[in-house]
């Protein structure tokens, strides 16, 4: 079978977010922009499942600017087999929403007609967490958020899926779409010779009209602001005084 | 404008504190109407029907409700909840769930865990694991939302609304539910316990961690823990708290042992009183706690319970 992996790329997770000055979002020129980290779990099992002999082919798709072919780059080493570059915006800053993302994934999977689409659970960015279910419904496919274990099976996929009271485990009729969540398996790194080998690997780049969607924007950003702030504290001498503060506070 | 709430209900099992707490922001816009759909709706509906600002509480029983997969509550329940110009969840592992696949067939952008209603369209809610709050105004034609709870308050049982039974006709789902691993525990739930106690990587050991608990059950905490924690297999994954983990807002929150990530004060900042416990001065977790120990935890933590 063939896996579909969306990636986005985001500011980077060690980087602080600023805000910019005229409140319209955060500053995203000259910083350190990577792989949404979930993204990189969902392209992980992907290449396990493949390196398992369950799957032929796994697709990285990639949505926004240009130079998302980097992030791509990363995918082919990571061991994607090719990559598709929907170029939908000139401005790093242009978010584009889960919706529009759901359609233009919706639009690539009814010509690529993969079995499975590993996405992440949420990209760091906007925080949305709402891609793979709108995605779901788009194709009106069976969809398995938060998934910690993905065990591929005849017709099914059965997904464990973390849930606020523990774990929940559930069988998915393929073709699935699966959200991943932390503890699923822990990214490799792309090794040298594969970064190497990434390079000749094909990268299509399609626009969202090739496939006929029309980019929209459902929510208006009408400002961006720094939350407010914690002061740091008082550092206590001893024990006694923490006990103390906690007594204070406990049932206050 | 007609709002509904989505009550969040776990095998016949009313999420009480998440499913008021998202009735409170709802009703910041107007009184409210109540999808109670699960396989066992008389105990839930009764509650539910209690709460203030609940004009008409739905009721739907059916077994397929039992868990709320996805694919069969969002189909079976679309054309209730598409007549509907506002629709809120809880911003919980079953709102983030159902919400925006709901989004996905109405064709609707879906507001995630919302931290202020402001207006009919316009909604704050926080970005880049809280490191930015985004105020936004919604052009869709449905409002979809969901609430972080931690930012409000229960409603008063003061109500008497309308309980009816709702038509349905219902649909199959594509996802068959095999089984429940939940933790069950006698302490306060994690998100909205007024005091929580958390371990982080600095705790070492799943054996070592009943020293979090021995803390936490002498104060009537829950526990919490970070990523780290539970990655390395001290605490279930229900247990953690951050920007991928739970939110949660007490009134008391113990952090022992944990540095101070971004993403793990996402899920934590918002607490009225930081107490952190640290044996390294230069822990960014001293940057937001309110009062700080600089100890190990090991002899800290054990001495705190003996005199609290
Ligand atoms: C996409 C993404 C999402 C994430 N989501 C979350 C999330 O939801 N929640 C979360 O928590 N993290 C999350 N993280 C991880 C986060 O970045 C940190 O790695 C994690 O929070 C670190 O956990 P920790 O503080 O327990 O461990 P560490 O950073 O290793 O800190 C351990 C601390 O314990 C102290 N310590 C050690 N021994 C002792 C002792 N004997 N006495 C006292 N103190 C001691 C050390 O000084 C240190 O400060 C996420 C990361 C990514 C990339």
């Amino acid at each position: 079978m063939k896996i579909l992996v969306p990636v986005k790329r985001v500011l980077d997770y060690n980087v602080k977010a600023r805000v910019k000055a005229d409140g319209s979002g955060i500053d995203l020129t000259n910083v350190k922009m990577s792989m949404n980290p979930f993204d990189e779990i969902a392209l992980e099992e992907a290449i396990r499942i493949k390196e398992k002999g369950n799957a032929e082919e796994i697709i990285a798709v990639s949505i926004g600017v240009q130079q998302n072919q980097e992030t791509l780059r990363t995918a082919l080493a990571m061991g994607a087999d090719r990559a598709i570059l929907v170029v939908a915006t000139d401005d790093v800053h242009n978010d584009i929403e889960p919706l529009t993302v759901a359609n233009i994934l919706a639009a690539i999977a009814l010509k690529e007609n993969p079995s499975l689409i590993l996405c992440g659970k949420q990209a760091i960015d906007n925080d949305f967490n709402a891609t793979a279910q709108m995605l779901s419904a788009k194709l009106k496919w069976s969809q398995a958020t938060f998934a910690s274990e993905i065990d591929i099976q005849k017709d099914i996929v059965r997904v464990t899926r973390e849930v606020d009271g523990g774990l929940q485990t559930i069988d998915a009729k393929i073709p699935a779409v699966v959200s991943v969540d932390l503890r699923l398996n822990e990214p490799r790194y792309a090794s040298l010779p594969n970064i190497m080998k990434a390079k000749r690997k094909p990268l299509e780049e399609i626009s969202p009209a090739d496939l006929g969607v029309e980019i929209t924007q459902r929510l208006k950003v009408i400002k961006t602001e720094e939350p407010g702030s914690r002061e740091a504290g008082l550092i206590l001498e001893n024990i006694d005084q923490l006990v103390e503060k906690i007594q204070e506070n406990v049932g206050g | 404008m007609k709002i509904l709430v989505l009550a969040e209900i776990n095998d016949g099992e009313l999420a009480e504190d998440q499913t008021s707490k998202t009735i409170s922001a709802a009703a910041k816009l107007g009184k409210v109407d109540v999808l109670c759909a699960s396989n066992q709706c008389t105990d839930a509906s009764a509650k539910l029907a209690k709460m203030e600002n609940v004009e008409n509480v739905l009721v739907l029983e059916d077994v397929l409700f039992a868990q709320s997969l996805a694919e069969s509550y969002s189909e079976t329940l679309i054309d209730t909840i598409s007549s509907y110009s506002h629709v809120f969840a809880p911003s919980s592992s079953f709102g983030k769930n159902v919400l925006p696949r709901i989004g996905g067939m109405l064709d609707v952008m879906v507001i995630s865990d919302v931290s202020k209603v402001i207006s009919e369209d316009t909604f704050e809610r926080p970005v880049y694991a809280g490191n930015a709050m985004q105020t936004v105004q919604s052009i869709d034609k449905v409002k979809l939302i969901s609430v972080r709870t931690s930012n409000y308050d229960t409603v008063p049982l003061t109500g008497a609304a309308n309980v009816k039974k709702i038509d349905f006709e219902s649909n199959n789902s594509l996802t068959t539910f095999i089984e429940n691993k939940m933790q069950t525990s006698d302490r306060p739930e994690l998100t909205s316990a007024k005091v929580v106690v958390s371990g982080g990587r600095g705790v070492g050991s799943k054996e070592n961690f009943e020293i979090i608990e021995g803390l936490a059950d002498k104060l009537g905490a829950a526990v919490g823990a970070s990523r780290a924690a539970v990655d390395s297999g001290f605490a279930p994954n229900d247990w953690q708290v951050g920007q991928t983990g739970k939110v949660v807002a007490p009134d008391l929150y113990v952090a022992v042992g944990i540095s101070g990530a971004i993403q793990h004060l996402a899920g934590m900042k918002d607490s009225k009183v930081i107490v952190a416990i640290n044996k390294d001065e230069e822990a960014p977790i001293f940057q937001v706690a309110d009062f700080g120990l600089v100890d190990d935890l090991f002899k800290a933590v054990p001495e705190i319970e003996k005199k609290v």
